[in-house]
């Protein structure tokens, strides 16, 4: 029967679609890439400081050559490098989302169909794919410096290893972006992180058994450190596995907690 | 288009009963409205009157705590999911770091069905701007470029909360004029304002909220009558309240002492029967305004 009205051509709203995957797309993917790699001082922090340290380390090191694991010492100062620097671009990527909240956008895309839990896959994605890139930076410069040397499997195994690693500072990022909010997230973030990885044997090795190492031990560099450079040291203690772990756990507790208790008013 | 022909009159707005309550805090202490399509509704009310907080009930954003929300017969949130929905807000929601463009591109990425990004963008005017960051955007142009946002889904209802604040009045204009295009198209709007003006000068009716309540709702000449009232004030020992309560247009006397408080509608005809009639002086008259609109109104709900 058709009785359309005739002042006025309402909106078909029969229609109308959901978008797949809940708004989850490679636009949005790319413009949030782009975003990261725009911001000059997570360039710089996470890509260009981690290499550089690489090469200061390295070239100061006389016993760069001396033998670990299946590899040499060059190769665990650059694991423990990309893993440095692939850490800082996670939490940086992760605290964008705190952020975000503030800034009100988060609730802008409440009003567009994007599942919450999209959002979140895009942001982890981006975390991990600046992650990859860090890693990528500091490997690179490590194969044409020649002088970190391991078996190849070991080399990539290490690598992969490292970016799951990357996941607890994401989170770690988001956690301390709702703790600290603003801009000012990166600079708690930044030395955060550098004094971390001083503690947690990133940056220089540890002996066992020091008043440093017992401390050590509990930080959350210290856990991801041993397992990112296992593939090569053929070592995993106990403790760094429970660690690791535990720290992941902890941080995206602590994010998840944060996040929802900022959920009440959008 | 016959077969959408059962849709023409299915309700963009349906509020039945609809609380909510902050903790010990009652914002809204239950709301029953319903919108036609293609009506231009003003939601008028103070600061804090609960106008935010049932558009965020409206948006799916936040839940009732009784009563039930529905927007073009489904649940809000289904609605948003379909792109039917769009809401400018009044402040923030956008990324300083990113262009005008990619903002709109992000956006429409996220629906399923969007006009084009070229198009939006000519529509609401920023075409100049469009590579232009967020950051350096006037506030006209960020507003311009949250309303380009907002129509990408071609929405059925649209959501605006105090639009106008920071512009000018040439821009002012310009926005009305769009919206009342829009809602020609078939569109309904539901905007929130402070201003009565800019409600009885662009909206086809009015509701009125206050303390989480509708108070009032109608065309705009109707809410304007309820602020439209007079106060006189005059020294009048022993006064007789009841004729004075039976004059034309008076709606209510008060004596305090010696004073005799008339509120009127008609305060010529008050003013005159008091100088003429009885030995009234010290006469005041001072126009009631929207805020004592508000209270009376307020009054007669509890």
């Amino acid at each position: 029967m058709s009785t359309a009205s005739i002042d006025t051509a309402p909106i078909d709203t029969a229609s109308r679609r959901v978008p797949p995957l809940g708004g989850f797309n490679l636009t949005m993917l790319s413009i949030e890439l782009k975003r990261v790699l725009r911001n000059r001082r997570t360039v710089i922090f996470s890509l260009i400081l981690p290499t550089a340290l690489f090469f200061v380390i390295t070239s100061n090191d006389k016993t760069w050559a001396s033998p670990v694991g299946s590899g040499n010492e060059a190769a665990y100062i650059m694991i423990s490098m990309a893993l440095y620097g692939a850490a800082l671009t996670a939490a940086a990527a992760g605290s964008m989302v705190a952020l975000e909240r503030a800034l009100g956008w988060s609730r802008q895309l409440r009003l567009t169909p994007l599942n919450p839990v999209a959002y979140i896959i895009v942001k982890a994605l981006v975390a991990l794919t600046m992650g990859a890139f860090a890693i990528a930076v500091v490997n690179l410069s490590g194969l044409v410096q020649g002088r970190a040397e391991m078996p190849t499997d070991v080399w990539i195994l290490s690598a992969v290893v490292t970016l799951f690693c990357t996941l607890t500072f994401a989170a770690l990022g988001v956690f301390i972006g709702y703790v600290v909010p603003g801009e000012n997230t990166m600079q708690i973030l930044g030395p955060g992180l550098a004094l971390l990885s001083f503690l947690g044997g990133v940056f220089w090795p540890l002996t066992e058994g020091t008043l440093v190492w017992h401390v050590a031990v509990f930080t959350p560099m210290y856990g991801v450190a041993e397992v990112a450079r296992a593939p090569l040291t053929h070592e995993l203690p106990w403790y760094a596995a429970v660690n690791a772990a535990l720290w992941l756990a902890i941080f995206v507790g602590g994010a998840a907690w944060r996040m929802a208790k900022d959920t009440a008013r959008v | 288009m016959t077969s959408t022909d059962t849709l023409t009159r299915t309700t963009a707005v349906r509020l039945a009963g609809v609380t909510k309550s902050f903790g010990p805090v009652d914002a809204v202490r239950g709301i029953d409205l319903t919108l036609e399509q293609g009506e231009t509704v003003a939601f008028l009310g103070p600061n804090g009157a609960g106008k935010t907080t049932t558009i965020d009930m409206i948006l799916g954003l936040s839940q009732p705590t009784s009563g039930t929300a529905e927007v073009l017969g489904m649940p809000p949130r289904h609605a948003i999911a379909r792109g039917l929905v769009s809401a400018v807000m009044q402040t923030g929601g956008l990324l300083k770091d990113l262009s005008v463009r990619e903002t709109v591109e992000y956006t429409a990425s996220l629906f399923a069905d969007t006009r084009s990004v070229d198009e939006v963008l000519a529509d609401a005017g920023i075409t100049e701007i469009a590579d232009r960051k967020v950051a350096k955007c006037s506030g006209g142009e960020q507003q311009r470029l949250r309303f380009a946002m907002a129509l990408l889904s071609d929405p059925a209802l649209l959501l605006l909360d105090e639009p106008t604040t920071g512009m000018d009045v040439e821009g002012r204009r310009a926005f009305w004029s769009a919206i009342r295009r829009d809602a020609e198209q078939g569109r309904t709007v539901l905007f929130a304002t402070h201003y009565l003006e800019e409600a009885d000068q662009y909206a086809d009716r009015i509701v009125l909220i206050s303390h989480g309540r509708i108070v009032a709702d109608g065309t705009g000449a109707e809410i304007k009558a309820l602020a439209s009232g007079r106060t006189l004030r005059a020294t009048l020992p022993d006064a007789d309240t009841d004729t004075l309560a039976a004059l034309d247009g008076v709606t209510g006397v008060e004596v305090r002492g010696d004073s005799v408080l008339l509120h009127t509608k008609d305060s010529d005809t008050v003013a005159r029967y008091l100088l003429t009639q009885t030995p009234a002086r010290d006469l005041e008259i001072t126009a009631k305004g929207l805020e004592d609109a508000f209270l009376s109104l307020t009054g007669d709900a509890r």
